[in-house]
């Protein structure tokens, strides 16, 4: 034995997963196609919002710190729109993870979804999984260059479309696109396209299942989230151990039981002396994480369900009922063989794997802060003010005695048109409003801006807000045009003798 | 641990290889980290020598090695500046030549670019009397109010910040000086003008004191205050009958002021100090805290 230690760095083992055909993978070609569709085209779709605004549905217009989503138009004051949205993506990921484990992962994740594309590029220049072990492992000459390159190009432009989408959702597209080409786009426009089709490139092509095992905290994270109860990919060990070599002549025997009643309460071990796995790997070879789903749920699995299509497949060759893998809780296994209670033992139902006590209070939440962002977005006016009392001093006193209060008071208008804003007060005390600049108590508030505007509040020397330590007012600021108005209560400081 | 088959020791129980490394029977999985992982290490560490040779790292006796790319964080702030200098020399020029009386209407954005300006120049400049919120103090005016010694048009603002107050450095300061009447007044007399400065303004006051001294007021006082007590802007002789005392309206204070008098100092702030853009945009700035005059000041 030589004493050298054992490395302590692992090169990756390459993974050549195999192509597979099913219900979860024509599922998740439908996922990638609507992701990836929403992706690349949503900056293209047009909106028209009238006169001074953008006309794109979707744009995060970073200069004027505006949001724009279609008909919804959020300004930076109103950033607990995102923060709710942020707080009911990360409930929505609880109440995922907790009832369907890493669904996330496995279906929506980018990595996910872009490896996928990746591997469909992939198999389809340098063909299925044999066909890519064997060109690993020949050697370097034309063919191999030849197949290399061409999907190194093909890699590198659907990164190069996945960067350039990007920037697209942070400025006018058409605009931008031309500019792109014409090398007139700002640089750091280049600059993002730049990061995103590396990352994409080296992410999707190269670094794969890399990412979500050595870099992704996600992985780590779920186990806090799942329990039991929860339906994940997993492997029946009860029904598929011992492993053992597919016999002819079981398959005769399994198809007339299934004519009968073979069900996964009739459990076969007892018929056949090994289990219904046959050791064929087919779910080993499809895996893009390169595991063994057999070895129980663990860190690396994504739950990206191929390997159920692979197994339901091979299933059916051998006349086998399918959902040896599955989507499964650890808590179903039915009772051990000499335990009576194994001969009635029915897994629980997929209802009751969903609708648990922690799936319903996720719901509950996620729904409460749904329901309160909507109802927010509708009750909002496109007149909107922000009071700031200045409280440096609390107030000033004039020379004939009054007591003046100040205030820098934001005007919104959210419209697309110049609007005359008229300011009045209301309070049980006589106090007089006044604006900076002006004799008159209207301003002008261009379209689409806020407008700061110092506005006075005085109260005449003997009036009772005067001297008092504080008076509740409110502000009103009204477009008398259209008649909608909005208000903030503030208050009045007196001198407090 | 050794094998004496030549095999990598295993564990037995998670099947992992170990590295052979064994402390009271604890052997140590080899669980290896990624290759690339090793060289993302090894890359940072290139890039810290590269980073050290580029930019200001090692400390040596009398500061830190310069770096070859000349970066320093006093040069950035530097460029900033000049940069920022720069991009404001149009409106700077534009704003020394504009009339504030008219500003607000006629150029908006150089009205927003002067009072934001100006509102940095005023804490960076005067807040240390004045305040950062104007307020002012006891001998200090405060801005925010409508009463002014010297006057509140832009123009007597911006004068007066070009020039000071009773400074001897400037020869255009403006200046004045109360006689300090405890030097030839009575006490009883001096007394009696607190009294009678009181009844001004309407405060609480002695009638009999006061009027024992109109006509001392009369003699004294109003040559620079008004014969009612009014004030004077030329002179900047405080309005006695107002309510605001620039270092208090009781009879102590007032005692005081009559019998020491009172000298307030501000340093003039045109140029060399303050440009004369900074100038305007201070002006415009203070014009527009509350008090500001719309009319030329008075004669």
């Amino acid at each position: 034995m030589a004493d050298t230690p054992p490395s302590l760095y692992a090169a990756r083992e390459p993974i050549f997963p195999r192509r597979v055909s099913g219900f979860f993978r024509k599922f998740k070609w439908w996922i990638m196609a609507v992701t990836l569709g929403i992706y690349y085209l949503l900056p293209w779709v047009r909106w028209d919002r009238g006169p001074n605004m953008p006309d794109q549905a979707v744009l995060a217009d970073l200069a004027h710190r505006r949001f724009f989503f279609f008909w919804i138009e959020i300004w930076p004051h109103e950033f607990y729109f995102v923060a709710g949205l942020l707080i009911m993506a990360g409930l929505g990921l609880f109440l995922f993870t907790s009832a369907l484990g890493r669904v996330w992962c496995g279906y929506a994740c980018p990595q996910t979804v872009w490896t996928d594309l990746f591997l469909l590029v992939e198999r389809r220049v340098e063909g299925d999984r044999n066909a890519q072990i064997r060109l690993w492992k020949s050697k370097w000459d034309a063919r191999k260059w030849r197949l290399r390159i061409t999907k190194w190009l093909i890699w590198l432009a659907i990164s190069v479309a996945t960067g350039g989408a990007w920037v697209f959702y942070f400025t006018d597209a058409p605009t931008l696109a031309v500019n792109l080409v014409t090398l007139n786009a700002p640089s750091v426009a280049y600059v993002s396209i730049a990061i995103l089709t590396a990352t994409t490139f080296v992410f999707g092509g190269f670094m794969r299942e890399q990412v979500c095992i050595y870099m992704c905290p996600w992985p780590r994270i779920q186990a806090a989230m799942m329990d039991e109860g929860t339906l994940t990919v997993g492997y029946r060990t009860w029904r598929g151990e011992p492993r053992g070599k597919h016999r002819k002549g079981a398959r005769a025997a399994a198809e007339t039981r299934i004519a009968t009643a073979y069900t996964e309460t009739n459990l076969p071990e007892a018929d056949q002396g090994t289990g219904d796995c046959i050791d064929c790997m087919a779910c080993v070879n499809v895996c893009p994480m390169g595991i063994d789903i057999r070895d129980g749920q663990q860190m690396e699995c994504i739950t990206c369900a191929l390997c159920i299509d692979a197994c339901d497949e091979i299933m059916d060759k051998i006349g086998k009922p399918r959902g040896l893998i599955d989507y499964l809780s650890l808590e179903d296994v039915p009772p051990p063989k000499d335990d009576p209670a194994r001969a009635s033992w029915t897994p629980k139902p997929v209802w009751q794997h969903v609708l648990r006590p922690r799936s319903i209070l996720y719901t509950a939440l996620w729904s409460i802060i749904g329901i309160g962002l909507v109802v927010a977005l509708f009750v909002r006016s496109d007149i909107e003010l922000t009071v700031s009392p200045v409280r440096n001093p609390t107030f000033v006193m004039q020379s004939d005695g009054s007591i003046r209060n100040i205030y820098d008071v934001r005007l919104r208008n959210k419209s697309g048109d110049d609007r005359l804003f008229h300011l009045s007060l209301t309070s049980d005390e006589t106090l007089r409003i006044g604006l900076e600049g002006t004799n008159t108590l209207s301003v002008l508030v261009p379209a689409n801006e806020t407008l700061l505007q110092r506005v006075y509040v005085t109260a005449r020397q003997g009036d009772p807000a005067a001297s008092a330590d504080r008076t509740d007012l409110r502000l009103w600021v009204e477009d008398l045009t259209t008649n909608t108005r909005a208000s903030v209560a503030t208050l009045f400081n007196g001198t407090g003798e | 641990m050794s094998d004496p088959n030549g095999k990598k020791p295993v564990d037995d129980v998670t099947g992992t290889e170990t590295t052979g490394h064994e402390w009271d029977g604890i052997e140590e999985l080899n669980n290896p980290l990624p290759r690339w992982w090793l060289w993302c290490f090894y890359l940072t560490i290139i890039w810290g020598v590269g980073y050290t040779i580029a930019y200001p790292a090692w400390p040596m006796i009398n500061g830190a090695t310069e770096g070859l790319l000349g970066f320093s964080t006093r040069g950035e702030v530097t460029r900033d500046i000049n940069a920022f200098r720069e991009a404001s020399a149009a409106r700077d020029a534009q704003l020394v030549d504009a009339d504030l009386t008219t500003l607000a209407s006629t150029n908006p954005d150089l009205h927003r670019y002067a009072v934001s300006s100006g509102a940095a120049v005023f804490r960076n400049n005067c807040s240390q009397c004045h305040g950062s919120g104007a307020a002012g103090g006891k001998g200090y005016p405060n801005l925010l109010d409508d009463d002014w010694l010297w006057g509140g048009s832009h123009e007597a603002i911006a004068f007066t910040v070009r020039h000071g107050i009773r400074n001897e450095t400037d020869d255009d300061a403006r200046y004045s000086q109360m006689p300090a009447y405890g030097e030839f007044m009575e006490e009883t007399e001096i007394a009696g003008l607190v009294e009678y400065v009181r009844s001004l303004s309407g405060m609480e006051y002695d009638a009999a004191m006061a009027e024992a001294v109109s006509e001392t007021f009369a003699d004294n006082c109003a040559a620079c205050h008004g014969d009612a007590g009014m004030g004077d802007r030329e002179q900047g002789a405080p309005n006695l009958t107002d309510a605001i005392w620039l270092y208090g309206g009781d009879r102590e204070t007032l005692t005081e002021t009559i019998t020491y008098s009172r000298f307030g100092v501000m340093p003039p702030w045109g140029p060399p100090r303050l440009s004369e853009a900074q100038v305007q945009a201070v002006a415009t700035y203070v014009h527009q805290l509350g008090g500001g005059e719309t009319e030329a000041p008075a004669n």
